[in-house]
Order: structure tokens, then C-alpha cells, then sequence
């Protein structure tokens, strides 16, 4: 049974993953139809017929992830790393009966490369459903409060 | 110590036959001098006219450094100012698109003027009575860039008074903006997104030599298209449907001998295109209902014409590039000897599918993102690049591949796709326009 302390944990478990480099970890997270969704346009509706920084399947983000250990992946020599900074997640719908389980977080991000350090803004919605007992990811949107700035480059997850 | 400024030789002397000196990417005087010439001698992209739909709506640009504003008027006419209050010089809009309204009003002293750009209003006007403001320019209104051409919607201007004209600036490679406006079976472009926004810190000319550079895409982008197929390959399954992605991906990863069947044309004034015979665009699916609107439209053969046509990278010289078969205009922006804005813009073929509309954004940030995985490959390079240049082991860059002795200037020619000629070609015209008025003063002087 699913419950607000349960969808709290999953999102910080995320976090940690993501921190710690843990890929393969964090994709086995998603939903096998799960998406992570970057917008592009304030409180954006449609991720196909509006223009997105990302909106990627399981596949693509497979690849992103096999990509950073690449041997010729020369945008990660060296590598990056990464910190999630989280306010404590707000439960927008738990709901165990019709299993929509939806929540929505605050967070600062920093992602580093050699000298250079970048900190974004942004808030989190995850969507999940249940599997078996477990959560996985349907979607993670990721609304940055600058989306619209030219950024460098964003090479992890936010 | 200023190397270059008036010194049309000096200049020159950087653009050897198939060699250009690093100062070229790496001088900050060479760049204040490209603000201050090059763009100004050149026709510069500033926007496209749906983005100005109807009277009132404005866009905000810069040509080289300087600010410029392009508006609907009432009468439906599109006119290009500089974004300056003839005042105290405050900027008059500040946000990159909008809708003024009957006018637009300045912010600090509101001094209003019509979307034509004449002085409509000045508070206290009787303060004037008498001071011989009428003779001043700033009764004028807001100065206009005289030389404004919208080709088939597209806005360029160029910010000197005398240079060459558009028709003889673009000659021909008006083809590639035409194609990608046919493509549409109205004839017709939309811009509805936002641009997506990249910041490069390189210069400027890296990211629009890289447009025809065919000889880095196997190696580049092993990273990210090699791994996307190689994802793609172990992981489909049963299914037997490309997907999307890629499809989009797929063909970065194409050997060198597809990019030196698929040609490169070059024209006059630095323009150029990647993809004569075929190109990495060539292989995308159908989209249904498509192909039966476009011979409706225009007829059989002229519509297989249009679609047959499929160039990869076409670069206006000097800082944007088009790729008509998906849609999608890319603006360099120079900001800083060693950093420039990549503002990537998608239109819409008015009339279409939405499936294609889908395509075109989906490329758009495969490719061109600041989260493009493709895009980070091409940046780390320019990054090194300009970090590598700084070394005094070598100061030429190397641009003599498939180069022949005596190449003629200014011509149309297809060559072979992995030939260097393009950027051979874009760095005449470099020196061509970043002397132009230069050679002029200073024989005035003398
Ligand atoms: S500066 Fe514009 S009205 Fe004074
Ligand atoms: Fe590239």
C-alpha cells in the first residue's frame, strides 16, 4: 500500500541516485512508458507540438545514460557531477484506490565540470504509477524557473 | 595597441589562400572590428513576419551591437528602427517580442511614437516652442534602418547605407529559403515556438564553419548518434519501425564517403549548402496525408521537386544557417570575442500535417539544445578550439582540404562534400566585408 511517506522517500531515493551516479539504478525508476520532460514555454500543456529542452522515452534516456561512460564521450573529460538540493515534497494526489499517485517538488540543482559550476532553479512533478508494490516514474517534468534562458551545457538530470 | 583598426592590409592578411591566422577566432579587436564592419556591411536575419501578425506586434534584435526593433504598422507594413529613444537613448522595447499597442510609448520621459517609428507625442510639447527642435534629428522619431528587405517573410537588413544590394548579396541561395517556404502546401511559414536558446563559449564563426564541416560527424558524434544506434540495434526487439529519434540520429553516423557523394555548393558572398545530391534529411519517412496535400497543391512533379530537394546545412553568410527540409533556421549571434548566443528557431509549414511539426521540433532539440547530447559533442570541440588556439606552437589554422591552386572567388560551383571550400569561400567574404568601407576611409583620410 502506497502512502504520502512512501512517494516522499521514492523522490529522495531519486535524488540520491542521481547525486551518487547510480544510472542504471535511476532508469529502473521509470515506468517502462515513463517520459522525462524538460518544457521550453511557461506552464506548457503539450510536449510534442510545443517546443521542449527535452522529452525523452526509456530508450533515449538509455542512451544519454550508456553515452556518459562512452570512451569517446569527450564532453565528459572530465566528467560531471551533480547535487539536488530538495524541499520537502508536496503530495498533490495519493490515491491508492484509483492509484494516482502525483507530487511536486522544489529543488536547486548544481551540476559541475571541471572548474565551472551552474546552479538552476526549478521545480519537479512526478507522476507514477504502481508495479507490483512498487512506484515507478510515468513522468517526470522538470520546469525550470528560467527555461527560456540560453543556457550551456545541461549534460545529467535535473 | 590596436593591430587592425583602419588597417584594411593587416586584415586582409589574416585570410590566407586555404589558411586563416587564429586572431581571426581569438583577437578581441578583430571582433570589435566585425561589429563595427562585417555585420554592418552584411544583411543580417532580424526576424520572420508572422511573428508579426498583426499592427502593434514588435521583435527585438541586435545587428552586430546594436539594438535594433522591427514592428507592424496599421497599415500592415513592417518597418526595422533602431531600438533607441531619440531622447536619452533608452531603449524602447525590452522584451525580445511583444504587442505595443497603437504606439509605443518610452519609458523614462514618455515621448511616444507611432509603429511606423514618427514622433507621435512629447509631454509639455510647448517646452520645445521656439528651441529649434524641429530641425533636430530626434523630431524624426526613432531612426530607421533604411535598408529592410522581407523576402518571402523573411526580415534582413542591413544596418550601412551603401553595400551590396540584397538581390546581389544573396543571389541564388535564395533557393534553399525558398524550397523550405514550398515545402508548405499554403507556400506559407509559421513561427509559433519559442526559440531554443544555447550559450557557446567559442566564437562566432566556429559554429557556422561547423554547418558544412562533413569530415566531424562520424568522429564528434560516435558519442551520442553512435550510441543511439548502437541502443536502437540491441534494444528494438521485435519491432521493425524506425522510430523518430532515430531516424534523426541515425544518419549523423553516416562514413565519409556518403558525405563526399552528397556535395557541397557554393555561391557568391560566403553562402554555401551541404547536401546537393542527398544528405543526412534524405531518408526520413512519410508522413501521411502529406505528400497527397503537396501534389495537390502543385502538382505532381513540382511537388516531388520540392520534396526531392533536401539539403542539409545551408550557411548565410555571415551568421545563420538554414535547413529547409526540417524547418528550422539557427541564428549565431556574436556576443563576445569568445561567446556567442545559438538562437535555434522552428517554423511551422502552414497547412501541413502536424506530424511534421512534431519532427522539426523533435530535431530541434535532439540537435540543437543546450540538453542535446548531439549538441554537447560540437560544443566541447569549439570549447578546446578556443582554448587551443591560445597556443603559439602554430598560429594557422588549416582549411586546405581538397583545396585547388588558384580557386576562383565569388563563383557558383558543386564540389565534393567533405572539400573545405565553404569555409575557404566564407572567409573571403570575411575579409571582403570587414574592409569594405574600411579601404573607403581611409582614402578619404588621406
Ligand atoms: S529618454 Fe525616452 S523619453 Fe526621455
Ligand atoms: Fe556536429
Amino acid at each position: 500500500m502506497i502512502d504520502e511517506k512512501a512517494i516522499t522517500d521514492f523522490i529522495y531515493l531519486e535524488a540520491e541516485l542521481l547525486d551518487t551516479m547510480q544510472w542504471q539504478a535511476w532508469l529502473d525508476l521509470f515506468h517502462p512508458e515513463g517520459r522525462y520532460w524538460m518544457p521550453l514555454e511557461w506552464q506548457q500543456r503539450d510536449p510534442v507540438l510545443q517546443p521542449s529542452l527535452m522529452y525523452e522515452d526509456l530508450l533515449l534516456l538509455k542512451v544519454r545514460v550508456e553515452r556518459l561512460a562512452g570512451e569517446r564521450t569527450f564532453s565528459q573529460k572530465p566528467k560531471s557531477r551533480c547535487h539536488h538540493l530538495l524541499q520537502a515534497p508536496r503530495i498533490v494526489a495519493c490515491d491508492p484506490t484509483a492509484g494516482v499517485y502525483k507530487a511536486r517538488t522544489s529543488y536547486i540543482y548544481t551540476e559541475t565540470r571541471g572548474d565551472l559550476l551552474e546552479r538552476y532553479s526549478g521545480w519537479a512533478s512526478h507522476e507514477f504509477v504502481e508495479v507490483g508494490d512498487a512506484l515507478k516514474i510515468k513522468l517526470k517534468r522538470v520546469d525550470l524557473v528560467n527555461f527560456d534562458a540560453p543556457f550551456g551545457n545541461i549534460q545529467l538530470f535535473m | 595597441m590596436a593591430k587592425y583598426g583602419q588597417n584594411a592590409d593587416a586584415i586582409a592578411a589574416l585570410v590566407r589562400e586555404a589558411e586563416v591566422h587564429r586572431d581571426v577566432y581569438v583577437d578581441p579587436e578583430i571582433f570589435e572590428l566585425e561589429m563595427e564592419h562585417l555585420f554592418p556591411n552584411s544583411w543580417i536575419y532580424v526576424g520572420h513576419a508572422s511573428q508579426l501578425g498583426k499592427p502593434g506586434d514588435f521583435i527585438t534584435a541586435n545587428i552586430g551591437r546594436q539594438p535594433v526593433l522591427a514592428s507592424r504598422h496599421a497599415d500592415g507594413s513592417i518597418h526595422v528602427f533602431y531600438n533607441r529613444c531619440p531622447h536619452k537613448g533608452v531603449k524602447i522595447a525590452s522584451e525580445p517580442c511583444g504587442n505595443t499597442g497603437k504606439f509605443f510609448r518610452c519609458p523614462y520621459h514618455a515621448w511616444s511614437f507611432k509603429t511606423d517609428g514618427s514622433l507621435l507625442a512629447i509631454p509639455l510639447k510647448k517646452g520645445y516652442e521656439g528651441t529649434g527642435f524641429g530641425d533636430t534629428q530626434a523630431n524624426e522619431g526613432l531612426s530607421k534602418v533604411r535598408n529592410v528587405v522581407i523576402y518571402r517573410d523573411f526580415i534582413f537588413a542591413r544596418l550601412s547605407d551603401d553595400g551590396v544590394s540584397f538581390e546581389d548579396y544573396f543571389g541564388e541561395s535564395l533557393s534553399t529559403i525558398d524550397n523550405m517556404v514550398d515545402r508548405s502546401p499554403e507556400g506559407k511559414l509559421a513561427v509559433q515556438a519559442t526559440p531554443i536558446r544555447y550559450m557557446h563559449t567559442c566564437n562566432w564563426k566556429m559554429l557556422v564553419e561547423n554547418q558544412t564541416d562533413t569530415c566531424h560527424p562520424m568522429v564528434a558524434h560516435e558519442s551520442s548518434a553512435g550510441t543511439a544506434v548502437k541502443v536502437w540495434k540491441r534494444e528494438q526487439g521485435d519491432s521493425t519501425e524506425t522510430p523518430m529519434a532515430v531516424q534523426l540520429y541515425g544518419p549523423f553516423m553516416s562514413p565519409y564517403e556518403f558525405y563526399e557523394q552528397s556535395g557541397i555548393r557554393i555561391w557568391p558572398n560566403g553562402h554555401g549548402h551541404t547536401g546537393v545530391a542527398n544528405s543526412i534529411h534524405s531518408n526520413y519517412s512519410d508522413i501521411e496525408g502529406y505528400v497527397g496535400q503537396m501534389v495537390a497543391a502543385y502538382g505532381e512533379q513540382r511537388a516531388h521537386e520540392i520534396l526531392g530537394e533536401v539539403r542539409h546545412n545551408t550557411v548565410y553568410f555571415p551568421n545563420i544557417m538554414v535547413k529547409g527540409a526540417v524547418q528550422i533556421l539557427r541564428n549565431f549571434i556574436p556576443i563576445a570575442v569568445d561567446k556567442t548566443l545559438v538562437e535555434s528557431w522552428v517554423y511551422r509549414l502552414v497547412g501541413a500535417p502536424d506530424k511534421l511539426y512534431e519532427r522539426a521540433l523533435m530535431y530541434n532539440r535532439f540537435i540543437n539544445a543546450p540538453t542535446s547530447i548531439v549538441g554537447h559533442d560540437d560544443l566541447e570541440m569549439y570549447e578546446r578550439a578556443q582554448e587551443g588556439l591560445k597556443s603559439n606552437g602554430n598560429q594557422w589554422v588549416n582549411l586546405r582540404r581538397l583545396y585547388e591552386s588558384h580557386e576562383e572567388q565569388d563563383v557558383t560551383a558543386v564540389i565534393n562534400g567533405t572539400s573545405e571550400r565553404q569555409m575557404r569561400n566564407q572567409f573571403h567574404a570575411w575579409s571582403k566585408f570587414m574592409t569594405m568601407n574600411m579601404d573607403k576611409r581611409v582614402e578619404a583620410a588621406e
